[in-house]
């Protein structure tokens, strides 16, 4: 792992890696669109577009899903380019239990690593032990006890699973009202409830506790998962999620740049349906989307 | 006394927090029609990219010029300090500079994530203010670095030899992020000026 940089004697040393720096590069990304890239050119297009970040991958999950297989971590030389095409935080997915291929993330200097649902699982009952880690991790979750257990592994930033690659948005909304709404009825409850919060959430006491006290979770939430248009973006802002990750729904609809442009302004204006209704104008055509029956593959399942 | 926080993208919400804890009124700025309804502005942490299109696409770019340029208070944290800063190095060709502050910055100067860190920095304004010691804890996230300062620019705090938070007039800007940190100090400041 990377060392701190080495200080003359006089000055105080500088902590890397701690939760707070960790935690606070996702408070950077709250509000914006962080847009899955498979080349430098896509890379380009989005951050000309106005994306916070890119997460970087080999396929996007519409192609994994046609293609099958094993996913895995994109080849290195794809990621560096990518880095070397844009100023913008590049991200970029490891397999759930895979701590190798988080480790060769780091050494590459990735700004965060998602720990994810859409490469296909390497390890069936652990995720990776994320304190270990300089560089942060973002893992999905489709209820509270799944984002609180990552949060306990040393997740930074909790993502709803949505069911990728499908340009469907209800998995995302269905996740989002479940993690969301448990936090609210999480307030509601008396302290011999949280005993049984706990036990039936699978999650840590503390972490229902502070979660109780505070009305949030302790790391930003972010929505992912089957968005693929301006409105979606919009309804994942005003159910509660702080940012949002677009996948297939930008490279794979019709003209890929004025989507991302929009998908973009309805992040900052998802409260003005004036605003909304401007740029959701002339997209030309989404992608083409799945229905939840028509689906062989549930990624949103992988994860324990 | 109403704060705005620029809200295209970033960490605005832990800022409106931190005033809203001082007893300030805090509006969300997202168009010039909100823009007008403040005194002061924070101009928070984020991706500068980002936000200087969004700025321009939202109308927001003239309206913000004329509003530091009016004497207004205006405190910029990292991407903040970045927009407001007359000169910007390793950015995108395109991207706006605010111009309300006489210095040179140039963006990620301390690495990427995993070189972001914190650090114990000095900072005399505020024990002259009257705000307790000289110690704070200041959080650096792929920060920028504040390379040149011009005649006039008041250097707050350095980290590593090099400005991190300057003042200018009513114009304050940090390369580090008081909003995470739990040291509401910096942003009483603002709001006292």
């Amino acid at each position: 792992m990377a060392q701190p940089p080495q200080e003359s004697s006089a000055a105080p040393s500088h902590q890397t890696g701690s939760q707070l720096v960790k935690r606070g590069l996702a408070e950077m990304l709250k509000g914006g669109v962080i847009m899955d890239v498979v080349n430098a050119e896509q890379a380009r297009i989005a951050e000309d577009a106005g994306a916070c970040a890119v997460m970087a991958l080999e396929r996007v999950p519409a192609d994994i899903r046609v293609d099958g297989g094993v996913a895995r971590m994109s080849d290195p030389a794809m990621i560096q380019g990518i880095q070397e095409a844009v100023t913008i935080p590049v991200m970029a997915k490891a397999r759930i239990g895979h701590f190798v291929e988080a480790q060769i993330l780091e050494a590459l200097g990735v700004d965060y690593v998602d720990e994810s649902e859409v490469l296909s699982p390497a390890d069936e009952a652990h995720h990776i032990d994320k304190w270990a880690f300089t560089v942060p991790f973002v893992c999905g979750a489709t209820n509270l006890g799944e984002a609180l257990r990552r949060i306990s592994e040393g997740a930074c930033m909790i993502r709803s699973k949505g069911e990728a690659g499908t340009g469907n948005i209800v998995e995302a909304v269905r996740h989002l009202r479940s993690i969301l709404g448990d936090i609210r009825a999480l307030t509601q409850a008396d302290s011999a409830e949280l005993f049984d919060w706990a036990k039936r959430l699978q999650a840590p006491l503390p972490l229902v506790q502070e979660i109780a006290e505070t009305g949030e979770l302790p790391v930003p939430l972010f929505c992912a998962g089957g968005l693929a248009t301006p409105a979606d973006a919009a309804l994942a802002m005003q159910l509660g999620a702080q940012a949002v990750f677009v996948g297939s729904g930008i490279f794979k609809s019709a003209d890929p740049a004025p989507r991302a442009k929009a998908i973009v302004e309805a992040t900052t204006h998802y409260g003005d349906p004036h605003i909304l209704a401007k740029v959701s104008r002339g997209l030309g055509a989404p992608m083409t989307g799945i229905g939840m029956d028509d689906l062989d593959l549930k990624l949103a399942d992988r994860g324990w | 006394m109403t704060a705005g926080v620029l809200a295209l993208q970033g960490a605005f919400a832990a800022h409106a927090s931190v005033l809203e804890s001082l007893g300030a009124t805090v509006v969300e700025v997202r168009t010039a029609d909100d823009l007008a309804l403040v005194d002061r502005l924070v101009v928070p942490g984020g991706e500068s990219t980002t936000m200087s299109m969004a700025a321009e696409r939202s109308g927001l770019l003239e309206p913000l010029r004329a509003f530091v340029a009016s004497g207004r208070p205006t405190f910029g944290t990292c991407a903040g300090a970045i927009l407001l800063a007359a000169e910007c190095f390793d950015g995108r060709a395109d991207q706006h500079q605010l111009a309300a502050i006489d210095i040179s910055v140039r963006r990620n100067a301390f690495g990427r994530q995993v070189d972001s860190f914190e650090v114990d920095v000095p900072i005399p304004a505020l024990g002259d203010a009257g705000l307790g010691d000289a110690g704070f804890h200041a959080v650096f996230i792929r920060a920028p670095a504040i390379e040149r300062v011009g005649d006039g620019v008041e250097v707050l705090a350095r980290v590593d030899d090099r400005p991190a938070a300057v003042r200018s007039g009513a114009i304050m800007v940090t390369t580090f992020h008081p909003e995470l940190a739990g040291d509401d100090r910096l942003h009483e400041l603002f709001l006292r000026s």
